[in-house]
């Protein structure tokens, strides 16, 4: 048996590994989730700022970590879209902009089209930016110097959620969603650490761990990966019920697969390491 | 025939029959996208060109797209592709990875490089006029030409001088300049964010009290923790010191924090990969095989 389970062809693992995915996801399988206090603190932040106040929501990363990422930034749009904030969507990322024009018409345009949010009043798409860290810090000073028009070509001066915007200290609250560089780092030394403005933080389970130290000084909460999308779903759905639906919270469906996967993984380290200890103890014998 | 060919064969031949099954079996058919036309400038009135954008099939104005739905399959073949590669490296699998790897740098080079830097900042500053009448259409009558930017344009044939068989010694003077520049703006980003604001984030009380002036157990143990765990991870690094004794003790406890937190960024980065599988698979079964529909997107 331990020699069977030491030469194991590492292809009934992955096959393993697909149906621990595969079948939850058949299944349409869910868990119940609890809000950990880091997403807890964004979304009480998002809930008590004023309707109408400013955010700025910066999508940098690209369709490869869509999969991870793109459900907090669907609960974080429509949080904002129940407040009523006014949405500053940009990204820093070449390939992020088609996920923006995705977010803004699955979100705002088609779940809250009887809501009535008007472009350029309610919301503006600033569009993609190639200067990476720099565009940060010169719109720690003057945002329009980096965008002097949104992603239609026109002129920030000539639409009204715009005009009077000079910087990024006029927003109440920043949020990146972001998988690597530029993104969380470059957030926080070149915004949040310099003007204190509030920095929300989503990211890739990947950057996770270098986020954490930043909270809660220099930023008010993380949204780590998928659980931190799923968590989110959960706070949303208990302030409004109406976003318990499961057809609406890719985040908690995606934590069903998670489960399962993690399970096979620490039941494959367990059985690793009892093999390890197996043979130890059979040379020992001998 | 070869087992390695046979179990080919058995896939590709079992893979068939069951998309053949689904064709006949599902009434509506499967792997189809749809597309609907919206404005291309939501805010401007007069401007009434449109785009098409992917749409769910139960939408009221939703079209089959025949080239999105070639795209779907392409993106579903790709995707097989490269899942192939955890039984074996094949030819499927090289073919899925050079598609990736060359629309990876074409993309990044034209869309970020040409479309996004060089046409609109550095030409449409300087030229304005030609590339309203070539290149951006909506540029702005007001523009006008904004010579500062011969700066950059200077620097840029100066780094380029480098692929020159002479004078390479010219594309240092603009690498010494972004060398220069981003150490600066690095250092004092770094020192403020990542250094005093770090250590401003230990000072904390090691003792926490709640508000009825009782003491918060929890509280105070994480703040231990986290002040004890700094000091401890900083010993081992300080190598000034013999690691023995009292320090030994306590680097080996920087060890411990350090191996946890190596094992959380590990157990982070299983989370992360899942979730893109998960992604992937949600895919297959939701947009191309239409086996699930989570987000009831479509009428039947």
């Amino acid at each position: 048996m331990l020699d069977f389970l030491k030469t194991l062809d590492r292809r009934w693992i992955f096959l393993a590994m697909l149906l621990a995915v595969a079948g939850p996801i058949l299944a349409q399988q869910s868990f119940p989730e609890k809000p950990t206090r880091s997403v807890q603190d964004v979304f009480d932040y998002i809930e008590n700022l004023d309707e109408g106040s400013n955010v700025l929501l910066s999508l940098d990363y690209a369709p490869s970590a869509d999969g991870e990422l793109a459900p907090m930034a669907t609960a974080l749009i429509r949080h904002c879209c129940l407040k009523r904030h006014k949405m500053f969507f940009m990204t820093l990322y070449p390939d992020g902009l088609p996920l923006i024009e995705t977010n803004i018409r699955n979100v705002i345009e088609t779940e809250f089209a009887s809501a009535g949010f008007k472009y350029g009043e309610d919301y503006v798409n600033l569009g993609f930016n190639n200067a990476e860290e720099v565009a940060i810090i010169v719109m720690g000073t003057d945002l329009k110097k980096m965008y002097p028009h949104d992603n239609y070509n026109d002129d920030l001066d000539e639409i009204p959620m715009t005009e009077n915007i000079s910087s990024l200290q006029d927003m109440q609250l920043i949020i990146t969603i972001s998988t690597g560089y530029p993104g969380v780092k470059e957030w926080v030394q070149y915004a949040a650490s310099p003007y204190g403005i509030r920095l929300a933080v989503g990211s890739t389970a990947v950057q996770a761990p270098q986020a954490y130290p930043y909270m809660p000084s220099q930023i008010l909460g993380l949204l780590a990966a998928i659980k931190g999308a799923a968590e989110y779903e959960v706070a949303l759905a208990q302030r409004y019920p109406r976003y318990k639906k499961p057809g609406l919270n890719d985040g908690i469906r995606r934590m069903a697969p998670q489960f399962w996967a993690h399970l096979l993984i620490i039941g494959l380290i367990v059985l690793g390491n009892g093999i390890y200890f197996a043979e130890r103890a059979q040379r020992g014998h001998r | 025939m070869k087992r390695e060919t046979l179990i080919w064969t058995v896939l590709f031949v079992a893979g068939g029959l069951f998309l053949l099954y689904r064709g006949v079996s599902a009434g509506h058919g499967f792997g189809k996208a749809y597309v609907r036309p919206v404005r291309l400038k939501p805010a401007s009135e007069p401007d009434t060109r449109m785009k098409l954008v992917d749409a769910a099939p139960k939408e009221r104005d939703a079209v089959v797209s025949v080239p999105r739905t070639v795209g779907l399959w392409l993106s579903a073949f790709l995707t097989l592709a490269i899942l192939s590669f955890l039984y074996r490296d094949n030819v499927f699998y090289k073919i899925a990875e050079s598609i990736m790897v060359g629309v990876s740098a074409g993309w990044a080079m034209v869309a970020a490089g040409f479309w996004g830097a060089i046409i609109p900042k550095l030409i449409g500053s300087l030229a304005p006029a030609l590339m309203r009448a070539w290149a951006i259409p909506d540029l702005k009558e007001s523009a006008r030409p904004n010579l500062v930017y011969l700066i950059p344009l200077i620097l840029g044939i100066m780094l380029l001088w480098r692929l020159a068989p002479r004078g390479g010694w010219i594309a240092r003077w603009p690498l010494a300049f972004i060398v220069g520049t981003f150490a600066g703006i690095k250092l004092i980003s770094f020192l403020d964010a990542d250094f005093v604001n770090q250590i401003r984030s230990t000072i904390i009380p090691l003792v926490v009290l709640t508000g009825e002036g009782r003491i918060d157990v929890w509280g105070t143990l994480r703040n231990i923790g986290l002040v004890f765990g700094v000091l401890s991870c900083l010993t081992y690094f300080f190598f000034s010191l013999e690691h023995r004794g009292f320090a030994g003790r306590i680097a080996r406890i920087g060890v411990w924090y350090l191996m946890i937190t190596f094992g959380a960024s590990f157990a982070f980065t299983v989370m992360g990969r899942i979730a893109l599988l998960a992604a992937r698979i949600e895919f297959l079964f939701d947009d191309w095989l239409w086996l699930i529909d989570p987000t009831n997107k479509r009428p039947w």
